[in-house]
């Protein structure tokens, strides 16, 4: 095999030809319209993919517009062929990451954050841990005032002040592995509790196990469970990914359950890939078929058992920022909506663009930070529109983004983004079998 | 060559020169086929950037190349000898109607579904409405004088302009029409360079006509067990007194391909649908719905189905929309035709339609907006296949003639481009082609404007494989 084919193969080629330039994704690509060219659309990325695979350009090229790429795969939603641009757009990572030479300070960053710091089950509890005691422990305001934060890799200063206070040691150990109350219950679920929701909204998390017992649902917590690697994945670090996927379904292949819960849109569309990563007909590949078709967000489960009303008004006008993943990859559009509705009180006033994704994207705000900035700036002029006073979003990298937002916007105190998770549970559910079994 | 460019340079913000490698790559492409490699990419936001840029041209004899979002069917675009690529894309977006006037005025960057989205608001539409216009320039589909499917009722772009501003290609502002309906004064410029695909110099302003919103719309869908049928169908309409503002004819290959991408309940036994939507006041269309459904009857529908709901109508136009994802889930190249003839001609190029897919064993499927005799025959295939992009080539070449054999043109609204341009003596003869060229190098002596469209280069052919 040459290597040009092997290039080919490596970078999902035969993919590229179905895309026929006809441009219709450049109007809902942030990139392409935050800096002005064509080389960052979608159309211009697959163009250039397709260039470096005919052996028409270097490798070389590629670097620059597919770092800049979010990911956000709104231009899958709207392409009219049908263009897998998500795999095309890993398997240009791939090439790009084994080709360059990595700055140091880079590299050593991001094998901090590859793999010590989303993989392994131990970090979460130890960085949330580590967090909190920075947080309880008065360091956090000292080192804001010396400055100490912008010595951090990654504009990591700029984040810091949005993390939100976090649970002590002894209350994350409280958590059990298994939850029920009603009996028979209304459904088994394994709840996937992703590694930043569990180290930072670790409260979200056990608001997403209150809904799904009020719901009437048996709820297990497998102790097995890891990263969903998609962070690896927009890294160019596939082999880690598939790894990652293995350790999942084998985890969750340990009890029988109906349906595996998550909280977080941008794990959920890992999740309901994984049997993409495999050879189709391999036993992975089967047993991630499985896997998949019980994947569901939490939204969509709350709507379906449909077990809860919420019995205490909010009175506020909240917007909703849907994670790009979870509209674009997951399909799930309707169900928070629906649920924000059920809120007694509330008034959601929805976004103009809420298509445009807010500039998070999984490391993106960390390591393309300037780029990052001007998408989260154009999606907070259309948050403040709105007047809202909470903002809420349904996965943890919009959630830490519309905070920096906030922080930017210099409305914190006026404004708040909020899980809907959170807000759900906050407004009194309460499970309608609850109300039978009493009356 | 590094003369120009630091000419250029010198007036214009280096933010807005492209010179990198790959926006080179980035802007050697449009919808059609070929890529080429532009020297230079620049990014025009003013009149003054497009008048620096074509002067320096124009000086140093370089190509120049304007480009809107390159949704382009034809190759309008294509930097087909090196040059300059002039993005008109990134200009400010003005739009500023005038309800009292029913016009609105443009920049070249103005994205056409934008146009009528303001028009809208003052309840008047921008009746142009080609399938790329959400993302489409109207610069782009002034140079490409471009259609849609409501071109059967109001026209296509050239009968709504007004006025234009254009830079020639030496560098002068000219303003040609203005901003009445009625205006005799001198040549029409106007219309000469609506279509003209940027061979004439650069449009940096346009007056658009606009005029009132149709209150309702109605859909109604037509089923036939043969095309001839169909065919005779749309005629009778056309002939009733009755003009539809859209007619939509879709294929049996096409109706299948789409029930097996996306099912949308479409008949699959059906040889043709035609898909009608009427528009105007509520009660006029009361009364044409049923003359429409009677027509179709009568001629031989073998069935007639009016949506009850706009989910109902939406569903149907949805999945005619389907048509071009469907079938490129089939073959990943498709060859868009737009060769057009007189209405009534219909049913001979459909069997002519027949007689080529049969002679050049080539997949055809046929869909368009044949109110209009626009039809799009879209050949399927894959380029990588050498030996059947030729017989493609063939296939084409023959529909082009079948076309012209009937009365027919080339071209109903994609343009001509790089792709037609050896075609163009067969419809014009060599007089009439001659007369066109006389007309561009009049205006253009250096051939910097564009150059390699519309006018054949010596041996050209059609060639739609890479190498």
């Amino acid at each position: 095999m040459s290597s040009l084919q092997e290039l080919q193969q490596k970078i999902n080629y035969e993919k590229t030809i179905d895309c026929v330039q006809c441009g219709y994704c450049l109007p809902v690509c942030p990139t392409f319209e935050t800096m002005e060219r064509e080389t960052h659309s979608p159309r211009g990325r697959i163009n250039l993919v397709k260039m470096v695979a005919e052996g028409k350009a270097d490798i070389d090229v590629l670097e620059d517009p597919i770092e800049k790429c979010l990911g956000c795969m709104a231009c899958t939603t709207v392409c009219p062929s049908n263009v897998q641009y998500g795999q095309i757009l890993e398997g240009a990572k791939d090439v790009v990451e084994q080709n360059k030479q990595k700055s140091k300070p880079q590299k050593g960053v991001e094998n901090f954050l590859f793999d010590s710091f989303f993989p392994s089950k131990g970090w979460m509890d130890t960085l949330g841990n580590a967090t909190w005691l920075y947080q309880k422990s008065g360091v956090q305001k000292v080192a804001r005032k010396l400055n100490l934060t912008k010595i951090a890799p990654l504009n990591m200063e700029h984040f810091e002040k949005v993390i939100p206070d976090l649970p002590s040691p002894k209350e994350r150990k409280k958590r059990a592995n298994r939850y029920i109350s009603k009996r028979p219950a209304t459904a088994k679920i394994a709840f996937f509790t992703g590694c930043v929701m569990d180290s930072m909204f670790f409260e979200t998390n056990k608001n997403t196990i209150h809904l799904l017992v009020k719901s009437g649902a048996e709820v297990i917590l497998p102790k097995q469970q890891t990263c969903c690697g998609a962070l690896h994945a927009h890294s160019g670090k596939v082999d880690e990914s598939i790894e990652l996927a293995k350790a999942n379904i084998k985890a969750f292949e340990e009890e029988q359950v109906d349906y595996i819960i998550n909280n977080a849109g941008g794990c959920g569309a890992r999740l309901i890939e994984y049997h993409h990563l495999f050879e189709e007909g391999s036993e992975w590949h089967e047993r991630a078929k499985k896997f998949v078709t019980k994947v569901k967000d939490i939204t969509q489960i709350l709507v379906e058992l449909d077990q809860i009303e919420y019995t205490k008004p909010v009175h506020k006008t909240v917007t909703y920022q849907p994670s790009c993943h979870m509209t674009n990859v997951q399909g799930v559009i309707e169900p928070p909506k629906q649920l924000l509705n059920k809120i007694p009180g509330l008034t959601l006033k929805e976004l103009k663009r809420p298509e445009f994704c807010c500039g998070s994207a999984g490391t993106y705000n960390m390591l393309q930070y300037d780029e990052s900035m001007k998408i989260l700036d154009m999606k907070m002029e259309d948050v403040c529109s709105t007047k809202a006073s909470d903002v809420v979003t349904t996965n943890p990298g919009c959630l830490l983004q519309m905070k920096l937002g906030i922080e930017r916007e210099g409305t914190t105190g006026e404004m708040e983004a909020v899980h809907i998770v959170d807000l759900l549970a906050q407004a009194g559910p309460v499970g309608k079998w609850e109300k039978e079994t009493r009356g | 060559m590094e003369n120009w460019i630091s000419a250029l340079q010198l007036n214009i913000s280096e933010t807005q020169i492209l010179t990198e490698v790959a926006d080179r790559y980035s802007y050697s492409f449009d919808a059609s086929f070929g890529e080429y490699l532009p020297e230079v990419v620049v990014q025009a936001k003013s009149k003054e950037d497009v008048i620096h840029v074509l002067k320096v041209a124009n000086q140093h004899n370089v190509p120049v190349y304007p480009r809107g979002q390159g949704t382009c069917l034809s190759g309008g675009p294509l930097p087909v000898h090196g040059g300059i690529v002039l993005d008109m894309s990134k200009w400010p977006e003005k739009i500023e109607v005038s309800p009292d006037d029913l016009i609105v005025t443009v920049s070249p960057s103005a994205i056409t579904a934008n146009i009528n989205s303001a028009a809208e608001e003052h309840g008047l539409m921008y009746a142009p409405d080609p399938s790329s216009s959400k993302v489409s320039t109207i610069g782009g589909n002034l140079a490409e004088n471009s259609g849609g499917p409501r071109g059967l009722k109001y026209g296509v772009t050239k009968d709504f302009v007004l006025g234009l501003e254009l830079i020639t290609p030496e560098g002068e502002v000219i303003r040609t029409g203005g901003r009445t309906i009625k205006n005799v004064t001198g040549m029409d410029l106007t219309k000469l360079i609506v279509g003209s695909e940027g061979a004439l110099g650069v449009i940096t302003e346009a007056t658009l006509k606009l005029m009132p919103k149709p209150p309702a719309v109605q859909t109604i869908m037509a089923v036939f067990d043969d095309v001839r049928t169909a065919g005779k169908a749309i005629s009778k309409t056309l002939t009733s007194g009755i003009l539809p503002s859209k007619m939509e004819f879709m294929d049996q290959a096409c109706i299948r391909t789409v029930e097996n991408f996306k099912p949308a309940g479409l008949p699959v036994d059906a040889e043709a649908i035609v898909i009608i939507e009427l528009d105007g006041h509520k009660e006029a269309l009361a009364i044409e719905k049923e003359q429409v459904q009677k027509i179709m009857e009568e001629i031989g529908a073998t069935d007639t189905i009016l949506p009850k709901t706009q989910e109902e109508a939406d569903k149907i136009w949805y999945a005619r929309k389907q048509v071009s994802p469907a079938i490129a889930k089939i073959k990943p190249t498709i060859v868009s035709e737009d060769a057009t003839v007189p209405r009534s001609k219909i049913p001979d190029m459909m069997d002519r339609i027949l007689e080529i897919k049969q002679k050049h064993n080539v997949e055809i499927v046929v869909f368009g907006h044949a109110g209009d005799g626009n039809l799009h025959p879209n050949v399927l295939c894959d380029k990588r296949d050498k030996e059947e992009m030729k017989r493609v080539e063939l296939a084409v070449e023959e529909m082009f003639q079948a076309a012209i054999d009937l009365g027919g043109t080339l071209s109903g609204e994609h343009g001509i481009g790089t792709m037609k341009s050896p075609f163009m003596e067969l419809e014009l003869g060599e007089v009439g082609l001659d007369m066109m060229k006389r007309i561009k190098d009049a205006w253009d002596p250096n051939n910097i404007m564009n150059p390699g469209k519309i006018f054949p280069e010596k041996g050209q052919k059609l060639v739609l494989s890479d190498e």
